[in-house]
């Protein structure tokens, strides 16, 4: 850990500015000289093992009375940026119309993490490549852009199959993102020209040649909260690790149906543990869509959301895993009793 | 889980709570880092991110800049050390590999600069920004990298004498009935202890205090008075408490007389706490195995042929390997046995002893083995191992001092339910998860090691023990106690116990699970010293010796026919006789058939054990049944194993409540080595790469369901005063094949490779 400065901000344009002022010249969450700190257990994380070295930390939690509203009264849900994964996990609401959401935060960490991290710091958490996580490693693009990939040809089970590229293979860990772009969720960011909403599909961004630039998130711009749009009870969070808890997903599927009379009348896929992003399975569900659901049909939709996957030493095995984790959670979404 | 101690059976003790329980849960208990120390300065290490090859040379300016560095220790400035020799070459160290000695890098993680700051924080910036620059040699990770060596370890391991054989067991293989040819891996596994690998040390004048988790004050003491060129008198060595030792902590590291040295040269107190991640490098670990087994029966399954040949591996440096084909070879009755050990040397630190070392793969191949046989002869596997019970060993035909091996399997399976099984592979489920049953053998060698002790009763009953044993969270506190309280007949209550301190009377390793053989049959021969004395004191004209002996406790009436007459000893009464308030013996205890040089040894920090095969005439074993329930999800493939039941007789239960809980822990390390337990290396950069605890898979409570030990009665008169086999590395032992059977069951793929994950299943 190195010396930093610790601002708290009372209020967003503060928070804002004091980013803004320290901000990265590029979009690198590595290389940013400020952060915004919520939760922590990302952030402090990394700055304890040298990852991360920021100069200031702009601490949001005092934002939390306008930032953190759970509401699933209108039409559309809204979640804020520092509601705790803990709360909307345990939302009652949430549980009944938005099962995805709950169960993607409950099989999520750890109670001890839940209770500390917020919803804005969950989607922003980086990846648990351990190439990543340990500098003494040189080659890391993300973590030192044009340095090479220790990963690529290393241990690389915890690694993706989807959407990588030849500079970066990490994958995106969290679980609360695939129910959201599932969901067809919108993000609100706060920055220093007010409030701009875009869908939460465009906020990751795929490693490309630039591993280091994670999202578009413009310097001083802070993610303020998540609308999702109509219900989905028919909705389902399955997730496939190493044990039973306290543990990130080998593969998991967000899945969300809309069945009627027996025919798809909408289906949503996105897939985690497998992607270099959140990552939505659009072929999938244009599989689904206006079928009948048999299981051949569950299983041809698994291997249409696999059909671009490559897998590398150790962790090819995730394509045949995921597509089973696919089709089964389909099951599970037709057969659940709403 | 939950259950209450449980009841003492036949030849156990009682059941009483930890005498350290409220120091612990309150946070009182102290461990090394937690010393109060005067003005120290804090060590941070820079650990190379090489495996081979060397240092070109160091910026430091980055570094020294950082307020409150007081010095940057490289192999520039280091302390000269005198070199360590290995523990199995006579000397105390778990590795020859000396760092900042050169510029050369022998593994990766190899100490390479101390940073000594006036905060942690200031010492591990100034760490962070310490610049190496290396001349990489491409190094060689494991078993299959090029550039490594394979030899047999008879010859260069000094404590591998000989590969057991007996009988022609070519011949034997060759004409059996049923055959079977088999090979099983096993994986790098790290302690990960929750204490890291701290030391602080403290110097006044010419004297050193050490605090260190240690599982050896006296090999610490001894070995880092050798590295300084210091008489070992000046060295003192305490940890009250150690938080986890499983053999990480009974060979000295090299960092201990390194940081030693910097802080005799800074003339400070200086507090090392090294990170998680460097513990896997600074310390030992288990190394991977491999392991191939023949097994030749007759259709009614009588073992006729058994070979073990196992593979280690262990650094260019140390031949360490665990030989476990000393206990494979005994297990069961076969007339025809061969057996090879090798050790393949790659670019890694030193391995070293981890919680039941050559039993854990070495029986998880047999006993794997085994299920597989049974399976080829259409055999109940609890049945094959009847078949095979002996009550001597095959190979020099000794005989088992005591041998439950089929009563722990008939008790296990009886309460695990085993005789509900239905025995076809894939056979049993409920919902999306295949259900299977699987079972195996475990068993631990019997060891002691001599011991001293000193015990002072006074006139009010209020009794203090003071040895150099070490409470790695076993109980030794607690057990150490309890014998005194029973020799002596006073309250629990009143004995004080102190150990931990190498100051104090020597004890043996705590490894090997010998300690409470050892410490606690020392303890009980000075408390007879003692009644010795209070007896004798009041009638000066019997013959004492054996009436003493014969006494259960000095408040209690003697019980033999000899003694009736006598009434209970008045310990005022002896007290007053004997014209003192206190009496205070200091005796040395050594086991039957300890070498002659046994109390020379022990003062200089080296554990003679004995037992096990090694015995004169007998072989000692304690033997236990484990069966598991193993549940796979058909479509994720996940494993868990939801129901661990094991029976064990080891001999006298000290306390069944301390044994319980060593043998439960057990079963859920053992669940874990089979299922998660796995420190991945680099192939390309012989580098650890998940070494941290979010990584480096061990179970959480959603993984541990339900754990039940069964504790049978058993006494053995053969093995040492206390009548007590070592336990704390029994239970880990077995679960590991059992778990594999288990999955065997429910799946009907045999899985060979620890530890088995989800994608290794292809149901
Ligand atoms: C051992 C362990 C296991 C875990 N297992 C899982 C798991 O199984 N599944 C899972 O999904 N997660 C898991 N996590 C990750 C955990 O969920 C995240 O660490 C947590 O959600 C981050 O939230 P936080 O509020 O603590 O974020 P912080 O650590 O405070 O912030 C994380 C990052 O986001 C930035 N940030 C925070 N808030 C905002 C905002 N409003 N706008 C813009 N940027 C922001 C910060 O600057 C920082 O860069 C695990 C974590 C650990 C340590
Ligand atoms: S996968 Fe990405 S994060 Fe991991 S080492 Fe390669 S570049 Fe770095």
């Amino acid at each position: 850990m190195r010396p930093f400065s610790y601002q708290r901000a009372t209020a967003p344009d503060m928070a804002v500015q004091a980013l803004s002022a320290a901000a990265a010249v590029n979009n690198s969450l590595t290389q940013a000289t400020a952060q915004p700190l919520a939760g922590g257990t990302t952030l402090i994380d990394l700055m304890k093992l040298d990852v991360m070295r920021p100069a200031a930390i702009v601490d949001i939690n005092p934002l939390a009375q306008g930032w953190s509203a759970i509401d699933p009264g209108g039409e559309n849900l809204r979640l804020g940026a520092l509601a705790k994964m803990s709360d909307v996990a345990a939302h009652e609401e949430i549980q009944r119309s938005y099962p995805v959401i709950a169960n993607s935060l409950k099989l999520a960490a750890s109670a001890q993490l839940r209770n500390m991290a917020t919803l804005g710091g969950n989607v922003m958490q980086r990846t648990r490549c351990s190439y990543f996580r340990d500098v003494s490693y040189e080659n890391c693009n993300k973590r030192n852009p044009g340095s090479g990939c220790a990963a690529m040809d290393g241990v690389n089970r915890m690694h993706a199959v989807l959407g990588t590229s030849d500079q970066c293979i990490a994958t995106y860990p969290g679980d609360f993102a695939q129910a959201l772009i599932a969901l067809d969720a919108t993000v609100e960011l706060t920055g220093r020209s007010g409030t701009r909403s875009m869908p939460f599909s465009e906020l990751h961004k795929a490693p490309g040649n630039t591993p280091d630039i994670e999202t578009i998130l413009q310097p001083g711009e802070l993610i303020s909260a998540f609308v999702v749009p109509g219900r989905w009870p028919r909705s389902v969070y399955l997730k496939a690790r190493d044990r039973q808890s306290y543990e990130f997903a080998l593969s998991s599927a967000a899945v969300a149906l809309d069945v009627q009379d027996g025919t798809i009348k909408d289906a949503r896929v996105a897939l985690g543990g497998v992607a270099t992003v959140p990552w939505r399975a659009r072929e999938a569900e244009a599989l689904l869509k206006g079928q009948k659901f048999d299981d051949g049909l569950a299983e041809r939709a698994a291997d249409a959301a696999f059909a671009d996957a490559r897998g590398r030493q150790h962790n090819s095995f995730k394509i045949a895993l995921g597509k089973r984790v696919v089709a089964r959670a389909l099951q599970q979404a037709v057969t659940m009793e709403i | 889980m939950n259950a209450a101690a449980p009841e003492p059976k036949a030849n156990m003790g009682q059941p009483v709570p930890r005498y350290d329980a409220a120091a612990k849960v309150t946070g009182r208990a102290t461990y090394g880092s937690d010393m109060p120390m005067d003005n120290p300065a804090y060590a941070f290490l820079v650990t190379s991110a090489i495996a081979r090859g060397r240092i070109n040379g160091f910026d430091l300016d980055d570094a020294r800049r950082v307020r409150g560095v007081i010095d940057i220790v490289t192999y520039e400035n280091a302390p000269k050390l005198k070199e360590a020799k290995l523990f199995s070459n006579g000397g105390y160290a778990g590795t020859t590999i000396q760092p900042l000695k050169s510029t050369d890098i022998a593994h990766e993680g190899e100490i390479i600069a101390v940073v000594v700051a006036e905060s942690y924080e200031a010492a591990r910036e100034a760490a962070n920004r310490v610049k190496v620059s290396y001349t990489a040699v491409a190094p060689s990770a494991s078993f299959d990298s090029p550039g490594t060596t394979k030899a047999a370890a008879k010859g260069q391991n000094a404590q591998f004498k000989e590969d057991p054989q007996v009988g022609d067991f070519a011949k034997a293989f060759d004409e059996a009935e049923v055959k079977l040819t088999a090979s099983y891996d096993t994986p790098t596994q790290h302690h990960n202890p929750m204490e890291l690998f701290s030391t602080s040390c403290v110097w006044m004048g010419d004297d050193l205090v050490i605090y260190e988790p240690s599982q050896y004050v006296y090999g610490l003491k001894n070995g880092v008075a050798e590295q300084l060129g210091i008489d070992a008198d000046k060295v003192r060595v305490v940890n009250p408490y150690v938080g986890g030792g499983f053999g990480s902590r009974g060979s000295m590291t090299p960092r201990t007389a390194i940081i030693a040295g910097i802080a005799r040269r800074l003339n400070r107190p200086i507090k090392l706490v090294p990170t998680r991640d460097q513990g896997f490098t600074i310390a030992t670990y288990r190394a991977e195995t491999r392991h191939e087994i023949k097994l030749g029966a007759s259709r009614d399954g009588r073992l006729v042929a058994l070979r073990h040949e196992g593979a280690e591996v262990s650094s260019r440096a140390d031949a360490y390997c665990v030989g476990g084909t000393k206990t494979t070879t005994r297990l069961y009755a076969c007339p025809n046995v061969d057996s090879l050990v090798s050790i393949v040397r790659a670019d890694r630190n030193t391995p070293g002893f981890m919680r039941s070392p050559p039993e854990v793969p070495y029986l998880f191949a047999l006993e794997s083995a085994m299920d597989e046989l049974a399976v080829k002869l259409n055999m109940d596997p609890v049945e094959l191992r009847r078949i095979n019970d002996t009550t001597n060993e095959p190979i020099g035909g000794k005989p088992y001092t005591s041998r439950s091996l089929m009563a722990c399997f008939d008790e296990a399976a009886k309460a695990f339910g085993w005789s509900e099984r239905s025995a076809a592979p894939k056979s049993m489920s409920d919902g999306d998860w295949l259900i299977g049953y699987g079972c195996a053998a475990t068993c631990y060698p019997t060891q002691m090691a001599p011991s001293a002790a000193r015990v002072r009763l006074q006139r009010d009953g209020r009794t203090r023990v003071e040895i150099a044993g070490h409470e790695i969270g076993t109980g030794a506190y607690t057990v150490i106690a309890q014998t005194a309280s029973e020799r002596l007949g006073v309250p629990l209550e009143k004995v004080a116990v102190f150990i931990g301190d190498s100051d104090l009377p020597p004890a043996p390793v705590a490894g090997g699970s010998n300690s409470t053989a050892s410490t606690c049959s020392a303890v009980m021969m000075v408390c007879d010293q003692i009644r010795q004395k209070l007896f004798k004191a009041v009638m000066p004209n019997e013959s004492l010796t054996d009436k003493a002996k014969e006494t259960v406790g000095l408040g209690q009436a003697p019980t033999t026919q000899a003694a009736k007459s006598d009434r209970p000893l008045d310990l005022e009464k002896a007290f007053d006789a004997l014209g003192a308030g206190v009496v205070e013996e200091y005796g040395e205890w050594k086991p039957d058939g300890a070498p002659l040089d046994s109390f020379k040894a022990m003062h200089s920090g080296h554990a003679r054990l004995v037992g096990g095969h090694q015995m004169k005439d007998k072989i000692a074993y304690a033997f236990g049944a484990e069966f598991v329930e193993v549940r796979v999800n058909r479509f994720t493939h996940e494993i868990r194993a939801p129901r661990l039941v094991g029976a064990f007789a080891a001999g006298r239960i000290m306390n069944p409540r301390t044994a319980r809980s060593q043998l439960m822990g057990g079963l859920i390390w053992g669940m874990s080595s089979a299922l998660l337990e796995a420190t991945e290396i680099d192939e390309r950069t012989a580098r650890y790469v998940n070494d941290n605890f979010a990584d480096y898979l061990v179970p959480v409570n959603a993984d541990v369901g339900g754990v039940e030990v069964i504790l049978l009665s058993e006494q053995d008169d053969h093995i040492n005063p206390t009548g007590a086999k070592g336990l704390g590395e029994l239970a880990n032992v077995g679960t590991n094949a059992a778990i594999c059977n288990a999955i065997y069951h429910a799946t009907g793929q045999r899985i060979r490779k620890l530890p088995v994950r989800l994608e290794n299943i292809e149901v």
